[in-house]
């Protein structure tokens, strides 16, 4: 018995505790307003063109190769799937460019970053209005023959 | 006489009423988690209660390993900061009543520095970059006479960063530090901007050399994020364009 009870007197020896940190850290989505979302949406539509401009640069350059498989390529792109693709590339260029000058007001205008928010709906009235007027005009070329 | 006194005896004080709300907030022991959790509270409160009262409430009263920064609870040490329903904000200065009760009131730690436990993060990274702005007075030995004189229009033109309290709740709403975190981000950047713009300052060619960096101001993609988060108002992305183009122009 003394023999124990003296034992337990020792401190036994303690695993120090495992400290980590999470893998995840992030939790929720930040709940940003019209700047973060148009700077979201700028990201994307900016990456879409690139990708868009590779194969356009690609495809022309075809014409140096040989004018029938240039043709050649040009005509697989005459589908209504490419039609309605040609909707979305125009509608991500032109918010790409208004929203491009909105940036360049807010960096350069004195009064920009006051009037950001204004600026951002004034973007969205345009880019609706110019698709507005385009939209049923491609719509005609891809399904009215 | 003893009935005026019985008159003047105050009528049996109000009931101050009491609504509950459900908190969900994120969770995470080092010692134990792999991962942070969420965990739901409810919790008594008055009209006139902030979210720190709610933390408060909690940790006094049904779970004492909460834990979270808080020194003065006024809105002047910048120690609460904390993402409240996807938001940075000051917990000492969200009111309950302004938050939608009939949902749960999601609390969480900032966003972009190395969670520690529960609501606290690591501040060093972002300290780290503050220091790096040098945001002391520098300037030579007085010109004449004994004072540093200054016009109110010049004292006015970085009044707006003055009033940083380095709570990290811009840097760390930055879409950009998120994913980079040698970006100075924004809270540097301001206090940067109060010396550079400061009349008495001669410094303000290191500072603006400093935020030329790949890191620097550049890095800035206007998403105002920071601006709305302040919780002490400052026009923050008004004041990173500023630097900008005191670097295009070499001068303040």
């Amino acid at each position: 018995m003394p023999e124990k009870s003296a034992s337990n007197l020792v401190a036994e020896p303690q695993s120090p505790p495992k400290i980590r940190s999470p893998k995840r850290p992030a939790g929720t989505l930040y709940r940003g307003k019209e700047g973060m979302w148009s700077w979201v949406l700028h990201r994307i539509t900016g990456v879409a063109i690139y990708f868009f401009l590779l194969v356009h640069i690609l495809d022309t350059a075809l014409v140096r190769v040989s004018p029938e498989a240039y043709n050649a390529v040009i005509n697989t792109y005459k589908t209504p799937i490419m039609g309605l693709g040609e909707i979305a590339l125009v509608a991500a260029i032109v918010f790409h460019a208004l929203n491009g000058l909105r940036i360049i007001l807010i960096d350069f205008w004195a009064f920009g970053a006051k009037h950001q928010r204004t600026m951002f709906w004034v973007v969205i009235g345009l880019w609706v209005v110019l698709l507005a007027a385009f939209i049923p005009r491609q719509l005609m070329h891809v399904f009215g023959g | 006489m003893s009935t005026a006194v019985a008159d003047n005896k105050p009528a049996a004080a109000e009931v101050v009423p009491t609504f509950t709300a459900t908190l969900m907030i994120r969770r995470f022991n080092p010692e134990v988690d792999e991962e942070p959790r969420w965990e739901d509270f409810d919790v008594e409160l008055y009209e006139t209660d902030r979210v720190l009262d709610a933390l408060h409430k909690i940790k006094w009263e049904q779970d004492g390993s909460l834990t979270f920064r808080r020194s003065c609870a006024h809105g002047i040490c910048g120690s609460d900061a904390m993402r409240i329903n996807g938001r940075n904000r000051l917990a000492c200065k969200t009111l309950i009543k302004d938050l939608d009760i009939s949902k749960p009131i999601y609390v969480e730690a900032i966003k972009g520095l190395p969670l520690e436990k529960d609501l606290i993060v690591d501040m060093e990274p972002f300290f780290d970059s503050f220091k790096e702005v040098n945001p002391f007075l520098m300037a030579g030995p007085v010109k004449g006479g004994k004072e540093r004189k200054q016009s109110p229009v010049e004292r006015a033109r970085f009044d707006d960063t003055t009033k940083c309290i380095l709570c990290a709740a811009c840097t760390s709403s930055c879409p950009v530090f998120w994913t980079d975190g040698q970006y100075f981000g924004p809270a540097a950047i301001v206090n940067a901007h109060r010396f550079i713009f400061d009349s008495r300052d001669e410094g303000a060619g290191v500072r603006l050399d400093i935020l030329n960096d790949k890191e620097g101001v550049w890095r800035c993609r206007t998403t105002f994020n920071c601006t709305d988060a302040c919780p002490r108002g400052i026009q923050v992305t008004q004041a990173i364009a500023e630097v900008k183009q005191a670097i295009i122009k070499g001068k303040p």
